[in-house]
């Protein structure tokens, strides 16, 4: 393979989010000294001031667009990435703020804030693809570090990265996990949710919380007349599907379904 | 590496059944990890009972049963202290012979010349005793036998397993509701295939197992565990024990002429009704245990000095199975859904001389929605467009 001329310069860029995405390429303890290796850090204030100017060669993106301000600014990244891929349920559904999509922001914002009148916002929080075009979404909430070091791998050798879209009960089964819905009677997202995290919570008897959001084909519907199977009540239902990625299509269509119907 | 051959069971004088009672089978347990095999057995972990190491018949399942319905599973506690007084939980055997993840190789680029060194993965297989094998399962391992060691291309790490491994079936002396190896002519009476066969007898008088030896090896094991023989008596007891599991047996699948019923029948309004409960979410495929499919990733480090190929289950219920250049050609849960279910009954039949199902039922109560795949025949079977037996070579055709 030929050697590259000179690293590939890497950006990572905020908009609203907790951070936790970013940590997560601060928290590749092991895979750090490569990574900084293999690409120039360019732009990554949570980790450096140092700022080389861009264009950069990839650009990782965290958060989801809330503001008149950051719906502008999106659109300069993608001008001066080659790449883009954002990071995380907030980048990619738009997030545990996308809550604020099923009611109206202004009663929130006048409950919340002793002045409101300072507080420019956007109705709701949308995802970078809302925006602009965007050549990978890497899902989680937070992303998992082993899968954004495969997706940096991947970038760095010009090949796919292994991110499959499949449900979490393919780990599940993988793993040797008992199924905490059939064994238990346990809801659980696992069966409409994107794999990634390896499930987790099942391993410790818990269902999927739905962290990475649909999977590739989200067979909600059948799923929520399980749940109900079970014993729980719609708006119980509505509020499963409205967690970390309540935004995404797949979940949204199922929440607003059993909250008309609660 | 070879197939081992099995050893045809001759009975002889030296080899009549015999007794073992409950520390007996503990002696066998002992025998064979002195004799350097990691035992498997049934163990309760999570709810239910999965099948990893054991070292003593206290970390069997004494007196645990389960209730399985589609979609549901749940371990009841028995009033007596049987051992094997279950039926099947969501682990097949294949995970010890089929590992859910492997290496293929890896390969290391050399520092000098940037000429990359490929390191081929040792086989791991070692000595491994199944302990409590049903027949179905039996039977199960039968067909995988078939798909990974019995054409020209043999998979060397399944085929190595497979011969370091020592099988003690245990006859099945209930039937879970989802069962339906009758159907399926795969049990309850273990015909083949092991090593041991062991009935549980277990009444107010004793509490024994009849031991038969169905190979050499299990014979010469069964004449070191200094167990009593039996007399005809307790065989009698042996088999009307599993007569009376596979009249308890509620669940049916009509096999007759299914292969034509289904090929005549890919357009029946039933696969849209099922794909509208289907999850897709592959949990049928994984929990089944003939069910073979597998996928290899590669991956490369940082560096770009070492890349390694991985071979993992995967399930045609996902969309990168069917996936080839311009996208999946299976998008929808219709067409995964009868994919399956028409290669597992019909073209399993043609490509490998059997049925593809054993009639286990775990697919049935691992979905986490309770599909049943015999009630879906069944559905197609009272409203077939095209009946059994008049289906033409081309229709047939159109389900490949």
């Amino acid at each position: 393979m030929p050697v590259k001329k000179r690293k590939p310069k890497l950006a990572v860029w905020k908009f609203a989010s907790c951070d936790g995405c970013q940590l997560s390429l601060l928290d590749c303890e092991d895979e750090l000294l490569a990574i900084a290796d293999a690409v120039e850090i360019a732009y990554f204030p949570e980790a450096t001031r140092a700022v080389v100017r861009g264009p950069y060669d990839l650009s990782l993106v965290e958060g989801s667009i809330t503001t008149p301000h950051d719906a502008e600014r999106i659109h300069r990244i993608r001008r001066s990435s080659k790449y883009l891929v954002t990071i995380g349920a907030c980048a990619t559904s738009g997030g545990i703020q996308a809550l604020r999509n099923f009611k109206n922001v202004n009663e929130f914002i006048s409950l919340v804030y002793a002045h409101p009148e300072y507080i420019e916002t956007l109705k709701v929080s949308t995802p970078i693809a809302y925006h602009v075009s965007v050549d990978f979404e890497l899902q989680g909430c937070p992303i998992n570090k082993r899968q954004l070091v495969e997706l940096i791998s991947a970038y760095l050798h010009d090949r796919k990265p292994n991110l499959p879209a499949h449900s979490v009960c393919v780990a599940c089964k993988r793993r040797g996990t008992v199924c905490v819905m059939v064994a238990h009677g346990t809801p659980c997202l696992g069966p409409v949710t994107h794999a990634g995290c390896g499930a987790i919570c099942p391993a410790y008897h818990r269902g999927c919380y739905g962290c990475y959001g649909p999977n590739e084909s989200p067979q909600t519907a059948s799923l929520a007349a399980r749940f109900e199977a079970l014993g729980m009540g719609h708006a119980d239902i509505a509020r499963a599907f409205r967690l970390f990625t309540a935004n995404a299509e797949a979940f949204r269509h199922e929440s607003e379904a059993h909250e008309h119907e609660a | 590496m070879a197939r081992r051959t099995p050893k045809t069971h001759t009975p002889g004088p030296d080899d009549a059944p015999m007794l073992l009672d409950v520390e007996g089978l503990g002696r066998l347990i002992a025998l064979l990890a002195e004799e350097g095999y990691v035992v498997l057995g049934p163990r309760v972990r999570d709810g239910a009972v999965v099948y990893d190491e054991v070292r003593r018949v206290a970390d069997l399942p004494v007196g645990w049963t389960e209730e399985q319905a589609p979609g549901r599973y749940r371990l009841v506690r028995r009033d007596d202290e049987a051992v094997f007084g279950f039926t099947l939980g969501p682990h097949a055997w294949k995970r010890s012979l089929f590992p859910p993840r492997r290496r293929l190789w890896r390969a290391e680029r050399s520092e000098g010349d940037g000429a990359f060194t490929i390191a081929e993965e040792p086989v791991e297989a070692p000595k491994q005793a199944f302990l409590g094998v049903r027949a179905c399962e039996l039977a199960a391992i039968a067909v995988q036998d078939r798909v990974f060691m019995g054409g020209a291309y043999v998979d060397p790490v399944y085929a190595a397993r497979r011969a370091n491994t020592f099988i003690v079936a245990v006859n099945c002396t209930q039937a879970a509701a989802t069962c339906f190896c009758a159907s399926m002519d795969t049990g309850p009476q273990a015909r083949s295939g092991f090593d041991l066969a062991l009935t549980e007898l277990l009444d107010d008088d004793r509490h024994v197992f009849l031991l038969e030896a169905g190979t050499e090896t299990g014979r010469s094991f069964a004449a070191r565990l200094s167990a009593a023989p039996a007399v005809p008596e307790d065989v009698a007891a042996a088999r009307a024990v599993v007569a009376r599991t596979a009249e308890a047996l509620t669940r049916t699948l009509d096999t007759d002429g299914i292969r034509d019923l289904l090929f005549g029948n890919l357009d029946h309004p039933r696969w849209d009704e099922v794909a509208s409960r289907c999850l897709a979410c592959t949990n049928c495929t994984l929990v089944c245990p003939t069910c073979f499919c597998s996928t290899v990733e590669d991956t490369t480090d940082l560096t770009g000095a070492v890349a390694e190929r991985w071979q993992t289950w995967d399930s045609c219920f996902t969309m990168d199975f069917s996936y080839i250049h311009g996208g999946s050609v299976r998008k929808t849960h219709r067409a995964r859904y009868r994919q399956w279910l028409t290669h597992k009954l019909a073209s399993w039949i043609d490509q490998f001389g059997t049925s593809g199902c054993v009639g286990c039922g775990r697919c049935i109560t691992w979905c986490p929605v309770g599909i049943d795949l015999t009630e879906e025949v069944r559905a197609i079977r009272e409203s077939a467009d095209i009946p059994p037996h008049t289906t033409s070579a081309n229709q047939a055709q159109a389900g490949r």
